[in-house]
């Protein structure tokens, strides 16, 4: 990082604000903008690996730097603005919330690439949004929960009722029903990404009423430390949470952002560069399964492992007809696929779930 | 031994002189962080206060920005300033901020797509009234059921919290956002937009209200009866009392002023620099006025230095960040030693360090 320093110092001799943008250090320098530290070991650690993914990737051709816990509100367009003047060529900002300001420094800095993490906001040629498809992982840990489960009751942590989690519940309870028609779930919603307290909370009441399968929409690994005590099962979200395996983590969703933080990279460097809104799942490498411990049963771990290999080929996708909404309307018929805009906006529960989104 | 004698009138020179003596002692401990940390310790302090102002590169586009982070906190903590001059402890300013941010949001959508000149206007008064009314539920249950108004404040917060979610993924919700969370961009709507008053700075009727907030409350506190009752009641309650301050009235004006500037705050950042309301808008700012207004000595001109200071280490920690590597909870160290200085060395203004024996010992 001190070579970056030292480019500053040389460069601002020439440079004023409006070139800075432009000017072409050499090593291509690449900023990452974080919601939360690198050691949360959730969320914005698996971007940070992307990161160093990246520095591996390209060794001396590449610099990169980071800003952790950066709040979404009225701070994201400085730090971002700040990155540039720093001498970055390309941005990644790595939380929803990012999204208007990412759109906003774009617009004065035309020659900067930026990728902007979970969002839909496109409104420069040098923005880009990407995504992963979580809801396929979900859909392969609700398959190992239905089997699993004994009290047929399901927890799930939400975080925020909006589509990201309302699909990955709607993916992980038809996945679970499939294989054990009478499982139940129970959402407790966190109103948190990460809150140890709150989710450990969460946990416990969900065990206090039944539920013998854990599931988390939220970072932080408290409620698999609740779980290990209760002796229920979990899954690790977003990371691997693999320091509570083998039980009560018996599987997890990883984001993998490495794959595509190195391909835009490159792309970037070599001036191929283009615009584009990416949603990819386990097929791309995007979506991860973490290893399933002995604690699962073999014939699960083999059945789910066939769903995992369909879903990455493309041969399955986790929203195929029929499926009826919460109220019994139909939404898709037999044989139909949703379709992406659907998916994206996913304001409803699927026939089965029990209780309500929070408005 | 060493003494503690406690001075009969707190210490003019000290009082000046300690925020001073804080920030020294700040660069020296945190110098000695950052050297542990394998950082270049002059370097680091150097990039965080230094650069922000005068690096070439940086300096342009940061000294505005060192108003436009400013201009909130100054602004909360001045309302602060009232209460806690009194000995009337409002901690709850983050929920007030979000409050207002909501008032002034709602207004302004309600009548969305209207660009109407009065709709700002009308926003800034709906962000006013809201934070004061947010912070007269602390102050009502104070006078009328003598409540605990620091706990009643702070709790208040976690209810904002909870309300700015539900409003950032339901009843504020953009219609035209696919189902994400998060309001309309209010900063991007002419009518409900808090414009930038010099061009390229990024300074917004936030930041011209703080400094009008600085004046006010200067003048109010030297001049004005008021402010030498507010001073009154918190240095001596009783005799406040005898010459006619009714308390409870001065509870609600106190809660009431800082509870109107946060929600004026809130209002201008979600117009201005945050654009919309997000189920995270709140950043913080209520929280970190506090320390912005004892770092300022509870004074309006101390105040706005003091808020600069703040704005300086933020966006100073951030360079550090970027250029460095410096990581985040190392800077958020180097901003509670501050604090920490600061507090430490009060007992300078009130009490003479006496080395030796005591006389009568």
């Amino acid at each position: 990082m001190r070579t970056l320093t030292r480019l500053l110092a040389g460069a601002a001799l020439a440079t004023g604000i409006a070139g800075a943008a432009s000017a072409q250090d050499d090593p291509f320098t690449v900023g990452f903008v974080y919601v939360g530290p690198t050691g949360d070991f959730g969320w914005t650690y698996e971007h940070d690996q992307g990161r160093l993914a990246v520095e591996e990737e390209y060794g001396d051709a590449v610099e990169t730097v980071f800003a952790e816990s950066v709040p979404e509100g009225p701070d994201a367009e400085r730090v971002i603005t700040q990155m540039i003047l720093g001498g970055a060529d390309m941005i990644f900002t790595t939380s929803f919330g990012y999204g208007e300001a990412t759109n906003a420094v774009a617009a004065q800095f035309p020659d900067v690439y930026f990728e902007h993490a979970t969002g839909y906001l496109r409104e420069h040629p040098n923005v880009s949004t990407y995504s992963a498809r979580f809801y396929e992982g979900r859909a392969v840990i609700g398959h190992i929960a239905g089997h699993m489960t004994e009290s047929n009751i399901i927890g799930y942590i939400a975080s925020y009722p909006i589509p990201e989690v309302i699909r990955g519940i709607n993916s992980a309870y038809l996945h679970a029903r499939a294989v054990n028609p009478d499982v139940e779930f129970r959402v407790v919603w966190a109103y948190t990404w990460f809150d140890p307290a709150a989710e450990g909370e969460a946990a416990q009441a969900l065990i206090d009423a039944g539920a013998d399968v854990i599931m988390q929409h939220t970072d932080s690994t408290a409620p698999q430390a609740i779980a290990e005590e209760a002796g229920v099962i979990t899954f690790g979200q977003a990371s691997d949470m693999y320091q509570f395996a083998p039980r009560p983590r018996v599987s997890s969703i990883i984001d993998d952002w490495a794959p595509y933080y190195i391909r835009r990279v490159g792309e970037a460097m070599e001036g191929t560069w283009e615009q584009a809104d990416t949603w990819d799942g386990i097929g791309a490498g995007m979506v991860g399964i973490g290893e399933m411990t002995d604690a699962i049963p073999e014939e699960v771990r083999a059945s789910a492992t066939e769903l995992m290999e369909r879903i990455a080929s493309g041969e399955y996708h986790p929203f195929t007809g029929p499926i009826n909404m919460q109220d019994g309307s139909a939404w898709l018929a037999e044989g139909e696929i949703a379709d992406d805009g659907t998916l994206a906006g996913m304001d409803f529960y699927v026939e089965g779930i029990t209780g309500e989104i929070p408005n | 031994m060493i003494r503690l004698e406690k001075r009969p009138t707190p210490s003019r020179a000290w009082s000046l002189g300690t925020p001073v003596l804080a920030v020294l002692l700040t660069m020296i401990a945190g110098g000695a962080m950052f050297a542990a940390l394998g950082q270049d310790p002059f370097e680091t302090i150097r990039i965080i206060f230094w650069d922000p102002l005068f690096h070439e590169r940086f300096a342009a586009f940061s000294r505005p920005q060192l108003l436009v982070k400013a201009g909130p906190l100054i602004l909360i903590a001045i309302g602060l300033s009232f209460g806690f001059r009194a000995g009337i402890w409002n901690i709850g300013a983050e929920g007030q901020y979000i409050v207002g941010a909501l008032s002034g949001a709602a207004f302004g959508l309600a009548f969305y797509p209207s660009e109407s000149v009065l709709l700002f206007p009308g926003m800034i008064l709906a962000g006013i009234l809201g934070g004061l009314l947010w912070a007269m539920i602390p102050a009502v249950l104070k006078v009328f059921a003598n409540t605990n108004e620091i706990l009643v404040s702070l709790l208040l917060v976690y209810v904002a919290e909870a309300m700015l979610a539900s409003a950032a993924t339901g009843w504020l919700r953009n219609p035209d956002g696919q189902g994400f969370p998060g309001s309309r961009n209010l900063a991007r709507h002419p009518g409900t937009d808090n414009p930038e008053l010099f061009a390229g700075t990024g300074i917004h009727w936030g930041v011209l209200a703080a400094f009008i907030a600085v004046i006010a409350a200067y003048v109010l506190f030297q001049k004005h009866m008021f402010g030498y009752q507010i001073k009154l009641a918190g240095q001596a309650p009783r005799a406040a009392r005898f010459s006619g301050v009714n308390p409870g009235r001065m509870v609600l004006l106190c809660l009431g002023i800082s509870g109107a500037l946060a929600g004026a705050a809130g209002l201008f950042e979600v117009s201005g620099p945050a654009g919309q309301i997000t189920i995270d808008f709140n950043a913080g700012y209520g929280f970190t006025a506090i320390i912005v207004a004892f770092l300022g000595r509870l004074h309006p001109i101390g105040i706005l230095f003091a808020g600069l200071l703040m704005a300086l280490t933020y966006i100073g920690g951030e360079l550090a960040q970027l250029m460095l590597q410096v990581p985040a909870p190392a800077i958020q160290a180097f901003q509670g030693m501050l604090l920490f200085f600061l507090l430490a060395l009060d007992v300078l203004s009130n009490y003479r360090i006496r080395i030796g024996r005591a006389a009568a010992a």
